[in-house]
């Protein structure tokens, strides 16, 4: 009995000291209250128009925790508020499973479909199928080349391949002689063109290395131990922002020279680019391809319009260097670039 | 014949004795899992509106068929007392042999798809053979399998399509009638049932007949409960072994099969974490990770829960970052359950 009271007594003890702690030791810089505030300044997302609350899903192939796929949600969220849409997002990285997804969306009989086609032949029958149901498709993102052909209205998104080419094409204007190009999700065939594009525009050599993307410590030590084989390179392209720190690290412990490159933006690239640790980043603008396909699909709901004239509406690529890098870092952190 | 060999005297054997029906039903391993399936039937059937369209139910079987597939095999094989932790990759390797094989030899797709049978039968027999071979745990004969197929699959198919995927086969001969056996459906009053789920039904049926009236079904309770004693009395436990993984083998092609008909092009880096989905499948339906325990129905079952859960959650317009959350809570939830039920069967016979 005795002993059950004092470990109350002790919890007691140790609340009241953390309680005092956080009163005692507050921050008067960045933490929760700024993100709240910054919140609060913020426009008050509240519905803009008086349509009917439509159902509008979107089912893309990113994987569980993906920062990019989290930027494209919070656009198509905030263009959903907008919009007085009811949003759903649901996402499965195996290509089966995705298009598990796109059925229980036509089961649900939504009035709007966003769908990402990084596996296009996984996706091509449930796709016709919600054309044939007579819902809207805009495809994101990944799967220009097919859109048309499943019969969606208009794809928004970066064309890998351009992106590939303008990222060689940067490379070569910064003077690089050999470049590693790192893949990090196998069976993505967007992956596979941007470093095909980059490869065709680039007069040096360049070469892919295949990383597994859900597992960073191993991202980076696959990107040390070919720093540490091979001296000559003197750029790493990674495909992702995460992997641009992972690469940074590696570049550290390899003890390379090589200039740290990499496709889309988040904070700590912002911040790279800031601090010279990076040299340029490959912005494809993720936020405008989940609003786009929200506001697009709202505006064939509303008033039957199509974007693009039957071409895929590009949303990149946008090269961003450190000059551009002190504007973006506030949206960044915000995540909304 | 009894051990002792004392002359056997007619008198009513105990385990002849009539036991009533609801200490008969208590006793099966999958009474726990009917239970939760009810539940998560009923839960999502209240809080989703959409989720009792017929075309809802058609989407939930088809994917507890592609689960339940091979969660049948890789229960048998934990009442076997073993794992198999590479049956998720070896459906890939499966679909990419036969895709692979039909397009670089522009034969016949069916001669693809009998080639990826006999080598996918060739993976299981492997797994079998070094589990009897080395006595090392089947834990990690099938893990180093899953990794070495793991990398087989992308190795292979970027050296030979010079892509992360398949080349298309759709336009070559058989492809139609390969389809129609593998991934062909039937529209039945505005429901669409898959052909993975007559499959699933048939692999069902075998699979129950297989434990209860045939004597490889005894040995498969048998090895899994007590290998030393199993062998003591003269059941053949290598090759009762070598079959369980057969099975899964078996099982894993279908589902290839199904996969590359369904989509025409194979993803070489699919299937990973799969081989836990059947796995947690079996467990949810009574299987006992020890093993000696379980039910094909079960697995059925759980697999059932699985795709009930897994698009209930859909239906229900919840946010899918909670999905992994449910499944963990649901799986300790149907283990528990499993568990009390089974203590109140023994405790009542």
């Amino acid at each position: 009995m005795a002993r059950v009271r004092t470990g109350v007594r002790a919890m007691g003890a140790v609340l009241a000291a953390v309680l005092a702690a956080s009163l005692a030791g507050c921050s008067s810089t960045g933490g929760k209250r700024a993100e709240e505030r910054a919140a609060r300044q913020a426009a008050e997302g509240r519905s803009a128009v008086n349509t009917p609350r439509w159902t509008f899903a979107m089912v893309t192939h990113s994987g569980d925790g993906d920062t990019f796929w989290d930027i494209v949600q919070s656009g198509a969220e905030m263009a959903a508020r907008k919009d007085n849409i009811n949003f759903l997002y649901s996402h499965s990285a195996e290509g089966q499973q995705q298009a598990e997804l796109v059925q229980t969306a036509i089961d649900k009989k939504v009035d709007g479909l966003v769908v990402s086609l990084a596996k296009p032949d996984s996706l091509k029958a449930v796709v016709a199928k919600a054309v044939k149901a007579g819902i809207p498709v805009i495809t994101v993102n990944s799967g220009s080349a097919e859109s048309k052909a499943f019969g969606a209205l208009t794809h928004i998104g970066q064309d890998e391949s351009i992106a590939g080419e303008a990222v060689g094409d940067e490379l070569g204007k910064r003077g690089r002689k050999k470049a590693l190009c790192v893949l990090h999700e196998q069976g993505n065939v967007g992956h596979e063109q941007r470093c095909a594009g980059a490869k065709k525009t680039f007069d040096g050599t360049m070469e892919n290395l295949y990383v597994d993307g859900t597992n960073l410590p191993d991202v980076q030590a696959s990107i040390e131990a070919k720093l540490g084989a091979d001296k000559s390179i003197d750029a790493v392209v990674t495909l992702g922002a995460p992997f641009a720190a992972a690469a940074v690290k590696a570049k550290k412990t390899a003890g390379s020279k090589a200039e740290i490159d990499t496709f889309d933006l988040n904070a700590s690239v912002a911040a790279g680019l800031q601090d010279d640790s990076l040299g340029f980043a490959v912005d494809q603008q993720p936020y405008l391809q989940g609003y786009e396909a929200v506001d697009l699909l709202w505006l064939y709901r509303y008033n039957q319009n199509v974007l693009g004239g039957g071409l895929p509406v590009l949303t990149g690529p946008q090269i961003i260097t450190a000059d551009d890098a002190d504007a973006l870092a506030e949206y960044a952190k915000r995540g909304t670039r | 014949m009894t051990a002792t060999g004392q002359p056997t005297v007619p008198r009513t054997d105990e385990r002849l004795l009539h036991t009533s029906m609801l200490r008969k039903l208590l006793g099966r391993p999958e009474l726990g899992s009917v239970v939760g399936a009810v539940a998560v039937f009923l839960f999502f059937a209240i809080v989703a509106d959409s989720f009792l369209r017929p075309s809802s139910l058609g989407t939930v079987l088809y994917a507890a068929s592609t689960i339940g597939i091979m969660a049948v095999p890789v229960a048998l094989l934990m009442i076997g007392g073993e794992f198999d932790l590479s049956a998720g990759v070896m459906v890939t390797s499966s679909a990419l042999i036969s895709s692979i094989f039909s397009y670089q030899l522009t034969a016949n797709v069916w001669t693809g798809v009998f080639v990826s049978l006999l080598v996918t039968l060739g993976f299981g027999a492997f797994n079998g053979f070094m589990l009897t071979r080395t006595k090392l745990p089947s834990f990690i004969i099938t893990l180093g399998t899953f990794l070495m197929l793991t990398g087989l699959n992308l190795g292979f198919t970027k050296l030979l399509s010079d892509t992360v995927s398949t080349k298309a086969i759709g336009d070559m001969e058989g492809f139609d009638s390969a389809r129609k056996v593998f991934a062909s459906y039937l529209t039945i009053g505005g429901v669409e049932l898959k052909v993975t789920i007559l499959w699933w039904v048939v692999l069902i049926a075998v699979a129950t007949w297989i434990l209860i009236r045939t004597r490889f079904g005894n040995w498969i309770f048998a090895v899994g409960g007590q290998a030393d004693a199993a062998r003591a009395v003269g059941v053949p436990v290598i090759r009762t072994r070598i079959g369980l993984y057969l099975g899964v083998a078996f099982a894993a092609w279908i589902s290839g099969q199904h996969l590359l008909f369904s989509y025409d092009v194979v993803q070489s880096g699919e299937g990973v974490g799969n081989e836990l989905i059947y796995i947690i499948a079996a467990v949810i339906g009574g299987c006992l990770i020890t093993g000696g325990y379980g039910s094909g129905i079960g697995s059925a079952i759980g697999a059932l829960i699985f795709g009930m859960t897994s698009k209930g959650i859909v239906y229900a317009e919840w946010n899918p970052d909670w999905f992994k959350f449910f499944l963990g809570a649901m799986l300790l939830l149907a283990t528990l359950l499993n568990a009390w039920v089974r203590k109140r069967a023994e405790a009542t016979t």
